[in-house]
């Protein structure tokens, strides 16, 4: 769903206007917006999302399990612009089978311990990053808890 | 490991671990040091001991079932998690919380954070050596802790907020309560100030002690008064404004300082603008009106309405038992919280129970900054960097 505002926002345009297959989808609800970026070009993207739009700070990397749709997993990046006070929402889709993305941890280095988190819970690979353990999970912890597939009471 | 090299030769740093069970890590947070004599050259925290698996458990259970849960994340501010789980999931339906309530919140929300901050600093600075701030913090905190419990029923655990306003009507002569705190509080903030403020000991173990530039605050991720005292002025409250916010005066503190002093003084300055808002707050509140919105099928019906209309009854026997499903979609809702930035995404699939519920929770992100905060002192500082964090391991771990 796209929506003629959507459309005309400055950030999706010069967005497109950088690489027109920067851009996957818009999507725009309860006026925040979401850009959908191809998995294969996030750290690019992101480079120039933090070095050329002024989106220095990233608040938080939410991981969605989708499953049993394919692709399953979205990882939703949340920016924030400080000078412009402005909001964006970054999702890559990530197929089922190995998911695995670059690390942004080189653009924006709190991203080391959001990777390490949606690792340790979701089983996402982030290639590139300097310490990919467990977190809240013990190291010996079998499974992603927070994966769909994945009891709310454990096994037992 | 690293090799240290001295005038006598190669050495091994020397590995110390410290917690998950020690005093000044202000619960159940380890941190693995290595040291080369009292100097720390690594520290790494390791987390995840009160793992409870919130964001899980919120998966499994209606919207309005979440919300005890997330008095637990921090148990320090229970009614700012409130806020930002309802605002969150107000926005995902669409509800307008009649002004009345929108007051309230912000009044008692702003006390969360005086108490939050009380305890902040009695625990700061105890942690530094001075007791009696601790017992004087500890004592304004019960005072307000009795305002919790005479609106809400309970002192910790609250629950107050509701999604679309309120749990209950407060009950009558709150506000002289509130009134009575107002007025003892800035003569206690002027107490602290004089044992601290200019005290010689506190101010030698924390000036200059966990440095962080504004550049590292933003890469860093960090927020609240973390990132103010780096001196870069982003408070939610004024950037993104929710729950009537912009309608009140007040200032955002900051410090140039980028040491644990400053976020003292900014701490400190912030409980001072806390009372500026309930004061306004105060005035704003109307006696009498709704204490929360009205929208059939997803908000309770009043006590009258649902025992004598079929329609009341009908309605609150399914909200209690099914719930209500919010169209489909994501929302990420922030709010300033005592330790920062608080983030809300709540995504729904179009059924009874949220789809993915995640906290961003600032103690998470501000807890990563401390190896660049005490790398490089004295093991001694590692207290004080720990101390001005201001960590909550319930929030850390969720």
């Amino acid at each position: 769903m796209e929506s003629q505002e959507v459309g005309k926002n400055p950030v999706v345009q010069r967005l497109r206007d950088w690489d027109s297959q920067a851009v996957a989808e818009v999507i725009d609800f309860r006026g925040e917006t979401t850009v959908v970026v191809p998995a294969t070009n996030v750290l690019r993207t992101c480079e120039f999302i933090a070095h050329q739009l002024g989106f220095t700070y990233l608040s938080d990397i939410t991981p969605v399990d989708r499953f049993p749709l394919e692709p399953r997993f979205e990882l939703n990046y949340h920016l924030l612009c400080l000078d412009r006070k402005e909001r964006l929402r970054l999702r890559v889709k990530l197929a089922g089978a190995e998911p695995t993305v670059r690390s942004v941890t080189s653009v924006w280095p709190t991203a080391n311990w959001h990777e390490r988190e949606a690792f340790d819970l979701f089983g996402i690979r982030f290639e590139g990053h300097p310490d990919l353990t467990r977190m809240l999970m013990p190291d010996e912890w079998e499974g992603h808890p927070l994966r769909k597939d994945y009891p709310v009471e454990g096994y037992r | 490991m690293t090799t240290i090299e001295t005038a006598a030769g190669r050495a091994e740093p020397m590995v110390l671990n410290m917690g998950p069970q020690h005093p000044s890590t202000h619960g159940v947070l380890r941190v693995i040091l290595e040291l080369d004599g009292e100097t720390v050259l690594k520290a790494k925290p390791i987390i995840g001991y009160l793992h409870t698996g919130i964001e899980k458990s919120c998966e499994a259970k209606t919207y309005s079932q979440c919300i005890t849960l997330t008095d637990r994340i921090d148990y320090l501010a229970p009614l700012s998690n409130n806020l930002g789980f309802c605002l969150a999931a107000e926005k995902l339906i669409g509800i307008e919380v009649p002004k009345r309530a929108q007051y309230i919140r912000v009044l008692l929300t702003e006390l969360t954070r005086i108490t939050s901050h009380l305890v902040w600093l009695g625990t700061h600075a105890i942690d530094l050596g001075a007791m009696s701030v601790f017992l004087y913090c500890f004592r304004e905190r019960e005072e307000i802790m009795k305002i919790y419990e005479y609106v809400s029923g309970q002192r910790m655990m609250t629950s107050y907020f509701r999604i679309g306003g309120l749990a209950l009507e407060p009950p009558p002569g709150w506000l002289d309560q509130v009134q009575r705190v107002l007025d003892a509080m800035p003569g206690h903030i002027d107490e602290y100030e004089e044992l601290l403020t200019e005290n010689r000991i506190w101010k030698a173990r924390t000036q200059g002690v966990g440095n962080m530039s504004a550049e590292d605050a933003i890469a860093m991720g960090v927020s609240g008064p973390l990132l103010r005292a780096s001196g870069v002025p982003y408070d939610v409250r004024k950037v993104f404004p929710y729950s009537s916010y912009d309608e009140f005066d007040f200032e955002v503190k900051t410090s140039n300082d980028c040491d644990s002093y400053g976020r003292y003084k900014v701490r400190v300055a912030e409980m001072r603008e806390s009372l500026k808002i309930i004061r306004q707050a105060m005035d704003k509140i109307p006696s009498e009106g709704p204490f929360r919105a009205e929208m059939p099928g997803v908000i309770p019906p009043s006590r009258e309405e649902m025992k004598t209309s079929i329609e009341g009854l009908i309605y609150h026997f399914k909200i209690f038992t099914e719930g209500f499903a919010p169209p489909p979609g994501e929302v990420y809702q922030v709010i300033e919280s005592p330790r920062g930035e608080l983030g809300v995404f709540m995504a729904s699939d179009g059924s009874a129970k949220p789809y993915r519920v995640k906290f961003r929770t600032p103690s998470f992100v501000n807890l990563q900054s401390l190896p660049k905060l005490c790398e490089g002192r004295l093991i001694a500082d590692v207290v004080t960097c720990i101390g001005t964090t201001d960590i909550v391991l319930g929030e850390v771990d969720r």
